[in-house]
């Protein structure tokens, strides 16, 4: 983690000013996994009948236990939330550069990694590719426990087998607060909106919002002495900043997830 | 000369066939086949915007605080003015008899209804006529039948994706993914 990139240096990205992303605050996560459950439950993910199975499971967001490897009493646990880093690297991300049909794009404009799932075509170029185990594929039919389904969010389509999903930053969110400045008379460009996951943080460990703003609080954390991001060296520039003060961690996230 | 003239007649008869089956091939394409694709349904009540003229549009079609729209009103818009029945007409009977009074939602047919992974808001699109998408109801008596497309389940009227990507890209608006897909 010697190298610390700024996301604003790029200068093949359009000039727009908003740039949404994350900062996560592993001193402060206590693993609890609301941010995971919140997730799954406001997107729509389907479940497995053996949701234990992590390497066929779905999950937008997913949790990391990381141990330091060491006996006590220096022995050190931690819990690492990991959505979509919605990579800022130029042109192109990991995933959107190897997409045969155009079904995941960047939006120069936000900064999210979008996706149209009717469009995808199940090749899984994009889950080799993305280094950090973001995508899932749908292997089977989503399914949902029986009285799930009719619990399903309206707001987010759900998904159909053969296609790959991931966090989307909840980007329908984003469109609701829009629509809502724009009757408001503001200016829908840079709105602010909370994803589900950091709605549902009980101590406040994620942060979200303009990393291109100088006065949001993401910004400011995201240049802090503890921000790290994870596999740097890979210059994948993710939009998901993490804060700890255990240099184990950040050791640790040199290796990749 | 007998023999041009069987040679004459031959081609006509060639021209006769090929005429025949053009325009056959055409009316089985542009009137048989349409008809066929699509099922005619009606509306449950049939509403006239005619006479609906002494009140403005906002009235029933209006944007709510959140930034939604409310789109096609239902029995609680209606039942600010048909609590009672208020003329004779067998449009307002079938509305107050069988929903208002039963106090059951109206099922309309949506002209435009969108596919699930389509996110429409009517909000960006303010500044538009409301003409430049949808039909011009202002002197319409009565409602028009909605056609179902029997293989795809939408709606003729459905806006197609090329349309929106097109308007957008004239308008300067962005074409993202997420913009208009959920």
């Amino acid at each position: 983690m010697s190298e610390k990139h700024s996301s604003n240096t790029h200068e093949e990205h359009g000039k727009s000013k908003v740039r949404y992303g994350m900062v996560i605050d592993l001193d402060k996560c206590t693993g609890c996994m609301a941010c995971a459950v919140a997730c799954h439950q406001e997107n729509n993910v389907s479940f497995r009948p053996d949701e234990t199975d992590k390497t066929r499971n779905i999950a937008w967001m997913r949790m990391y236990f990381l141990e330091n490897g060491k006996e006590y009493p220096e022995y050190r646990f931690s819990y690492l939330p990991r959505p979509c880093f919605h990579c800022d690297s130029p042109h192109h991300t990991p995933c959107t550069f190897v997409c045969p049909v155009n079904a995941t794009q960047r939006d120069e404009r936000t900064g999210i990694v979008n996706m149209i799932y009717p469009r995808c075509i199940g090749c899984r170029y994009c889950m080799v590719a993305c280094p950090y185990h973001a995508r899932s594929f749908n292997w089977w039919d989503p399914t949902w426990p029986k009285p799930l389904e009719e619990m399903l969010n309206p707001e987010v389509s759900t998904r159909m087998r053969g296609v790959i999903e991931k966090c989307t930053f909840c980007h329908h969110r984003l469109n609701k607060a829009r629509d809502k400045a724009r009757l408001e008379g503001k200016d829908p460009d840079g709105v602010e909106y909370t994803p589900a996951c950091v709605e549902a943080c009980p101590t406040g460990a994620i942060v979200f919002g303009n990393l291109r703003d100088p006065e949001s609080e993401v910004s400011k954390l995201a240049k802090s002495p503890r921000a790290f991001q994870i596999s740097a060296k890979l210059k994948t520039y993710p939009k998901v900043y993490y804060l700890s003060k255990e240099p184990w961690i950040r050791k640790l996230s040199d290796k990749g997830l | 000369m007998a023999q041009g003239q069987t040679k004459g007649s031959g081609n006509l008869i060639v021209l006769c066939a090929f005429l025949v089956g053009f325009i056959g091939a055409l009316i089985v394409g542009w009137i048989v086949f349409p008809k066929v694709l699509y099922s005619k349904k009606f509306q449950p009540i049939d509403f006239s915007h005619e006479s609906h003229q002494d009140s403005d549009c906002e009235s029933c079609h209006y944007f709510r605080d959140d930034g939604t729209f409310s789109g096609v009103p239902n029995i609680d818009n209606c039942i600010e003015c048909h609590e009672e029945m208020q003329g004779d007409t067998e449009a307002e009977r079938v509305l107050v008899e069988e929903y208002i009074q039963k106090d059951k939602p109206i099922p309309w047919l949506i002209y435009a209804w969108q596919p699930d992974n389509v996110y429409f808001s009517h909000a960006p699109h303010q500044k538009l006529d409301c003409v430049r998408c949808h039909r011009d109801v202002s002197k319409e008596k009565s409602t028009p039948p909605v056609y179902i497309n029997r293989i795809t389940g939408y709606s003729k009227n459905t806006m197609k994706m090329v349309e929106c990507e097109k308007c957008h890209a004239e308008q300067g608006a962005s074409n993202a993914c997420q913009v208009c897909h959920k």
